[in-house]
């Protein structure tokens, strides 16, 4: 086994060893405190940046499924490829047990490119990362290096990076909306599917609104809103179109900014799969799954918005919705995929606007 | 927002310890009583196990030491008038008595609030058919059950599914009675038990292989619902999950089987309408997506215990408070005390729960494990690697494993046979095939296991045949050593792989670990903190691990901690009562001003709940573990006396290594300890003892018993089957043990000691300070001597004892506590018979009986001794036993009935799992509650008698005369029928097995069920008398009819039902004895 290091922030070292590519990774350092869900965490377009440090320990355990894409959609990925720059575990299973599984994570990291470590103390790689917040890290495999200070995601759009490059169309139905892609989970797409809709998939900064449709759907997406200028300029045109929008995380924010809020960068971010969120007013609470580092301002919603949800661990904001209920985001994922399954309903008060 | 019309509740306890319901319900009843209690709400609790954390002083407001039963909790009720009542904390007992008292309309009679689920919502968990229609309402799969309400349906429908078939009894605790049955006949035979305990029977088809997987799920009233824990068995489908080996979370599930599975517990616990918690058990194919429902508990459980521990979050507080109708979002999360109740943990270790059974106590039991419950306590073991976490578990249950390598060579007949039909001892026999060259694709053929698991296994395997293919540990280089410390392997192993047992065993484990530090490989320490580090800890709830670098804790070092040692695994022997003596031990520490520090593994306890202590290190009680956690923490001392033999046992070598204990020295430790030191010292001291030799040949046994005359009691040190412990009353079956049972040898001596017959027994429970005693407790069994003192049934203060022999007791125990300059709790058990007084046993630690003696007297015996080992030299509380104007009996609970075969008989081995003490004006109320309170009820009529030798038969006479005279119909065996007849006592003659031509055969009238008490006394302790009554006592174990096996025991129990109706009982709360 080869040995490798993790160089966190400037001069914290973890000794382990070097699995998947072997090869040095760089990018910001970010835990996710999920227990199941590693093939669905390294796809999804939104860890674009960042090398993730998951805090369960033991990782690989039922290897990775069949990677299968049909239509322009993964069956069992959330997209066409692993996102993350490189992986930080505890205890890596070599050999893993399901039936569904085609190969091994070792073996499908090093396909992707991408390199891993394990055998490191990912709690207390954790307990820095809340402490001082996300940073910037490098996984380097011993007897290699890094000819660069480690890559930091903030310093350019992610969501350039992984929104797609030309409209792509889905399925057929009686509703038709525009998905506004600014690193879209594939699992969205099947929950709209579903429900029996037309995708208009659009990149993030095309002018949908000369499109013909029904509702606009805005995706997930990684690192800083304040890239996403033009799709913010494009969301406020479509605000006064009276059509109903709906968004998701890097929606939530998007939409927060075209209604005029301002957005700000949480310490290490909201990553796992048990979340809880209060929908105000009511009584009722959900258990969500979420990865963002980036927050809407509950303070600074304009004066025909009021928040949806609030994060209960530390009072964030988690959805808005405007007083006319025709426009609302949510901070966390209604898909899923990882994690849990109670807010799909979400999915259902859309469609019902249309 | 919570209803403020409830002032007071009632909660029903699960009363004495059993298989299937143990531990695990004196934690969920205690949280339930806290969580109230911080309300302001007044609690009552029904409890009888005396022995447990709930009934102490400070928990509940009025403990009523007697059944949970609809009548004594109808007249609990009555007396104490309580708005609400909780169900759903005391068990299955618990619950069971609760859907009796809504059936028969007490809880509305008497305007009762059942607090949390709604017992309709019970009932429809319950009864099998409705469950299933009532999933089947939401699309939700259930196992294909078939509701059968006698054998012939129960055929019939086993024929329409095709075999093989499960069968269950409905409203039975753990899978009583419930069996695979793979024919007919197998199905007849099983089918007649389980109607015996239940009026249905439920008929299912087996998917035997497939995974076990369980949710914790917890409601409240405003629908918000989450999962708390899920748990996947090691075992496949076909174990109960009692008998399994359990992890958390779940290993193998992937995103989407996971939430699949967790997204339908939710639906089912709203759609049953669960407010509070339940438990959802699944069967997953390991080959698709397909599932079935198994069955929802309504309630708190083992499961929920496990998985309160495993995750940090407060199951049972919570589910208390819900009840009282709180919102999720309005309560914290204990361990962060910042974030929410709703949410759902994370962890970042990974849990294993290994079963800890003692079947070699029993005779005739089958070894095999299956869908029914036969284990006596578990362990929970925490990592951060798979490895790691089930090799710490398989050292904590205590059974002289060291891990899963580098254990004593089991013998195994056929491997193939071993794995394919588990036994206990199953996880040994993967081991031993790995070691044989079986792959794991060949262990999973045979077991089912999931290749996950056994792949892990044998990482640990391949680690031990990297350390054995060294010779000295100066090969053994720091990456070997630090991948197999990170694998769970112990020093002791490390040391067996490479030494080979060339040298001393304790030097051996001292030199790894010398080694070891000098290498700098040392664990750290992590806590458990439900969100796997996201938010800060205020909690410190630990374990070690070597999978890490950096410790969660900081070391002040300023020597104000106390460490108190627990007890480990529940077993026969050991159990609440020594959970009571190590919480009340750290609240006498965190009382005087010290830090307490716990170090346990059991989940099913109080000790291990984060708020009891300072510090929970959720750990081993290893040699190797305790040193790791003294070296940090560096404590003011370590009390090893109030945790039973786990600690005490280690007491000379933690002194050795330079630990300080507090109270009693080491070296007097070991004077007890040790047989021949303890002898030559009561010798100098002129103390009698029985007389005993330990004895290396056969020609010297012999010689031995020609002077001492028969019995005698025989103690191998090596033993090859069977128990460990023997009576021989003549030279034949002394011949037989020693031939066929023992080793006898140099290496393995064997002890033989008199063994006086009819003689009474005596405990003296006590503590001392610098060898003064300064509080005491003389308690008397009811049986004769040669009944294991953790089976008899015992009174406090003693009724019958004579005061000459009172004096001598406390004389010769003033003699030893000076000797042995003792500190603390101690307990000396005496025989006496006439004023002829002998010590037999002498432990320098807290005894089974303390925390009764301590609750039926009202000094805390244990809070006492911990002052004395903190030096605060406290002074002797003024009242003694003398004051008492009332009488408790202590009575055992024994699970013969889970123990299919085992002959429910008594002898010299422990066989009970539980125990009651119920408080009476005197001792035939006292003893009467005790014996309802573990299961006998009063006979309506007919009672079946075998009474034994003459002698047993003479002890027996009056009580016979008595049932007579009150209208009770005997019928006897042969030798009892005319030994009756002759006393002009009126009997019909009943015929044993043996005599099968005769009519009526014993056993047809059991079948029957014409009889309401089996009396059946052995004529004495030999094999051939053992087999002879045995079809009789298993048949009335089998069909659930009472069962006595002591003479004096007997007609104790006759005389009490004979003074004492159920209603002539007094309802008098632990408070109201004064």
């Amino acid at each position: 086994m080869k040995k490798a290091t993790l160089h966190l922030g400037t001069g914290l070292e973890f000794q382990g060893f070097s699995f998947g590519y072997e090869y040095p990774a760089d990018g910001e350092v970010v835990f996710n405190t999920a227990m199941v869900g590693y093939p669905e965490s390294l796809t999804d377009p939104s860890y674009s940046g960042q090398i993730l440090c998951v805090t369960y320990p033991i990782v690989g355990n039922y290897g990775v499924p069949e990677d299968k894409v049909t239509g322009n959609i993964s069956e069992n990925f959330e997209s066409e490829k692993i996102h993350v720059r490189g992986l930080i575990i505890s205890d890596y299973s070599f050999n893993y047990s399901h039936w569904s599984a085609v190969k091994s994570l070792d073996a499908w990291l090093k396909e992707f490119r991408i390199p891993g470590i394990f055998g490191v103390d990912t709690r207390e790689i954790t307990k820095i990362l809340r402490e001082r917040g996300s940073m910037p890290g490098a996984i380097i495999p011993e007897g290699m290096s890094l000819a660069t200070p480690p890559y930091d995601p903030g310093s350019e759009n992610q969501v350039a990076i992984v929104s797609c490059r030309d409209v792509i169309r889905y399925g057929s139905g009686r509703k038709k909306i525009v998905l506004l892609d600014c690193g879209v989970k594939h699992n969205i797409l099947r929950c709209l599917l579903r429900r029996n809709i037309e995708i208009i998939r659009v990149p993030w900064d095309y002018d949908f609104n000369s499109l013909e449709y029904d509702g606009l759907f805005i995706s997930n997406g990684p690192g800083n809103p304040e890239y996403c200028t033009a799709a913010v300029e494009n969301i406020r045109k479509a605000l006064s179109a009276d059509k109903p929008v709906f968004g998701i995380c890097m929606g939530n924010q998007l939409l927060a900014k075209a209604s005029g809020a301002s957005t700000f960068k949480l310490k290490y971010g909201h990553r796992s799969h048990n979340q809880p969120v209060r929908l105000l007013g009511t009584d009722r609470c959900f258990i969500t799954s979420q990865n963002h580092g980036y927050a809407v301002d509950g303070n600074t919603l304009g004066k025909d918005w009021e928040p949806l949800f609030i994060n209960m661990n530390d009072g964030t904001n988690e959805g808005i919705r405007h007083k006319s209920g025709r426009y609302f985001s949510v901070q966390f994922h209604p898909e899923a995929s990882s994690g849990p399954t109670d807010t799909e309903f979400l999915f259902d008060k859309f469609i019902n606007l249309l | 927002m919570i209803d403020k019309s409830i002032k007071k509740v009632l909660l029903l306890g699960s009363g004495a310890l059993k298989i299937g319901e143990a531990g695990e319900f004196d934690y969920s009843g205690s949280q339930a009583l806290k969580a109230m209690r911080e309300e302001g709400i007044e609690t009552v609790l029904i409890n009888p196990n005396i022995a447990t954390v709930q009934t102490s002083e400070g928990i509940a407001d009025k403990i009523y030491f007697l059944p949970v039963t609809p009548f004594f909790v109808e007249e609990v009720i009555k007396k104490e008038k309580p708005q609400g009542i909780l169900l759903a904390f005391g068990g299955q007992t618990a619950l069971n008595c609760g859907v009796s008292l809504y059936t028969s309309g007490i809880i509305d009679k008497y305007s009762l609030k059942v607090l949390g689920t709604p017992v309709q919502a019970i009932m429809d968990t319950e009864d099998r058919e409705l469950f299933v229609k009532k999933l089947d309402e939401i699309g939700v799969h259930t196992i294909k059950s078939h509701a059968a309400d006698n054998i012939e349906e129960a055929v019939e429908a086993a024929s329409s599914l095709g075999y093989p078939v499960i069968l269950r009894a409905a409203y039975a605790l753990g899978g009583l009675g419930s069996g695979f049955c793979d024919n007919e006949e197998e199905l007849r035979r099983l089918g007649e038990k389980a109607f015996s305990y239940s009026p249905q029977v439920l008929v299912e088809k087996s998917l035997k292989g497939w995974k076990e997987i369980e949710y914790e799920v917890v409601r409240d009233r405003f629908d918000n619902c989450i999962t708390v824990c899920n748990m996947e068995n090691f075992d496949p489908l076909g174990i109960h999950t009692g008998e399994s080996i359990v992890v958390a979370p779940s290993q193998t599930l992937t995103n989407y089987e996971y939430n699949l599975l967790r997204e339908l517990s939710i639906r089912i616990v709203r759609h049953i309408g669960i407010v509070g918690e339940c438990n959802v058990q699944f069967a997953f194919d390991p080959l698709s997506e397909e599932y079935r429902v198994i069955e929802v508990n309504a309630r708190l459980s083992r499961s929920s215990a496990l998985a309160s521990k495993a995750t940090g979050y407060p199951l049972a507080f919570i589910a208390a408070k819900l009840g009282l109708g709180y919102a999720l979002y309005e309560l914290k999360n204990s361990i962060t005390k910042t974030t929410p109740a709703f949410f759902e943990p994370a962890l970042d270790y990974v849990v294993c729960k290994i079963p800890r059974w003692d079947l070699s106590k029993f005779h005739g039991v089958s070894r095999e494990i299956g869908s029914s419950m036969k284990s006596v306590g578990e362990v929970m073991a925490i990592g951060r690697t798979f490895e790691e976490a089930i090799q710490k578990g398989l050292r904590m249950i205590g059974q002289g494993a060291h891990g899963f390598t580098a254990n004593k060579e089991i013998p195994v007949e056929n491997i193939d046979r071993a794995l394919r039909e588990p036994t206990d001892n199953r996880i040994f026999v993967i081991s031993k095939a790995f070691l044989k060259g079986y792959t794991v694709s060949q262990i999973h053929d045979l077991t089912k296991i999931d290749k996950w698991f056994l792949d892990k296994l044998y990482n640990i395997i391949r680690t031990s045949t990297e350390l054995s293919a060294l010779d000295s540990l100066e090969d053994l280089g720091p990456a070997l050593l630090r991948k197999a410390k990170c694998q769970g392997f112990s020093d002791f192993q490390i040391g067996r792989h490479i030494l080979k047992d060339r040298i001393d065993t304790e030097e051996m484990v001292k030199a790894v670990r010398d080694y070891r530090k000098r290498l700098g490989i040392v664990p750290v320490v992590k806590q458990i903190d439900t969100l796997a580090a996201e938010f800060p800890a205020k909690t410190n709830y630990l374990y070690l691990t070597y999978n890490g670098t950096a410790s969660d804790v900081d070391y002040k070092g300023d020597g104000r901690s106390v460490i108190v040692l627990g007890s480990g695994a529940y077993r026969i022997g050991s159990s609440v009562e020594f959970d009571w003596c190590s919480v009340n031990s750290l609240s006498a520490i965190r009382k005087s001003g010290w830090r307490g520090v716990m170090i346990n593994y059991n989940p099913e306890t109080v000790s291990t709940d984060y708020d009891m202590c300072d510090r929970l290190y959720f750990d081993e009680l290893t040699y190797e573990r305790v040193l790791d956690i003294y070296d940090l923490e560096r404590p003011h001392g370590v009390i090893v006396s109030v945790g039973g033999q786990i600690p005490n046992n280690l007491a000379t070598r933690l002194d050795e290594a330079g630990v300080p204990l507090l109270g009693t020295t080491a070296d007097s430790i070991d004077n007890a300890e040790d047989r021949h030191r303890f002898s030559s010292m009561l010798d100098r001291l002129g103390i009698d003892q029985p007389r005993w030799r330990e004895l290396t040949s056969l020609e010297d046994i012999y010689g031995f018993v020609e002077d001492v005359g028969f019995p005698v009691l025989v103690r191998p040190s090596y033993v090859l089957s069977g128990a460990a412990m023997n009576v021989c009353s003549n030279k034949s079956e002394l011949e037989q043990f020693l031939k066929l049972a023992a080793n006898v040898s140099k290496k393995h001596p064997v002890v033989v000691s008199e063994f006086i017959e009819h003689a009474k027994e005596i405990e003296f429970d006590a503590v001392a300070d610098e060898g003064n005693i300064i509080a005491y407790a003389i308690s008397e069994h009811i049986e004769f001597a040669g009944v294991h003192s953790g089976d008899a049934t015992i009174q406090f203060p003693p009724q019958k004892l004579y005061v000459e022999t009172a004096r001598r007791i406390k004389k010769i125990s003033r003699k030893i506590a000076d000797a042995l300059k003792i500190s603390g709790p101690f307990n000396i058990q005496f025989l006496a018979k006439e004023n002829d007084i002998k010590v037999i046993e002498c432990n320098l630690r807290a005894s089974r009986s303390f925390p009764f003696v301590s609750k039926v007297l009202k000094i805390n015996l244990i809070e006492l001794a911990t002052k004395v080992m903190l030096s605060e030299h406290p002074l002797p509380p003024a009242k003694s036993a003398f004051d008492l104007d009332y009488v408790g009996v202590k009575a055992s609970q024994f699970s013969f009935s889970r123990l299919q075969k085992a002959d429910p008989v008594l002898g010299v081995d422990m066989s009970s799992t539980g125990e009651v003490g119920c408080l009476g004006d005197d001792t035939n109320e006292a003893l009467l509650k005790a014996m309802l309170s573990v299961g006998c009820s009063i006979p309506k009529k007919n009672i079946l008698i075998s009474s034994g030798d003459g002698k047993q038969k003479a002890e027996l006479l009056s009580a016979c005369r008595l049932l007579d005279r009150n209208g009770f119909r005997i019928y006897a065996t042969g030798g009892s029928y005319k030994y009756l007849a002759d006393n002009n006592i009126n009997a019909t003659r009943v015929y044993w097995p043996s005599e099968d031509s005769s009519e009526p055969q014993a056993l047809d009238l059991l079948h029957e069920r014409k009889i309401d008490l089996v009396i059946n006394i052995p004529k004495n302790l030999t094999q051939a008398e053992l087999d002879n009554g045995y079809k009789i006592r298993r048949a009335a174990v089998d069909f659930n009819i009472p069962l006595i096996t002591n003479a004096r025991l007997a007609s104790a129990f006759i005389m009490a039902f004979c003074s004492y109706s159920l209603e002539s009982m007094q309802i008098k709360s632990w408070d109201e004895y004064r």
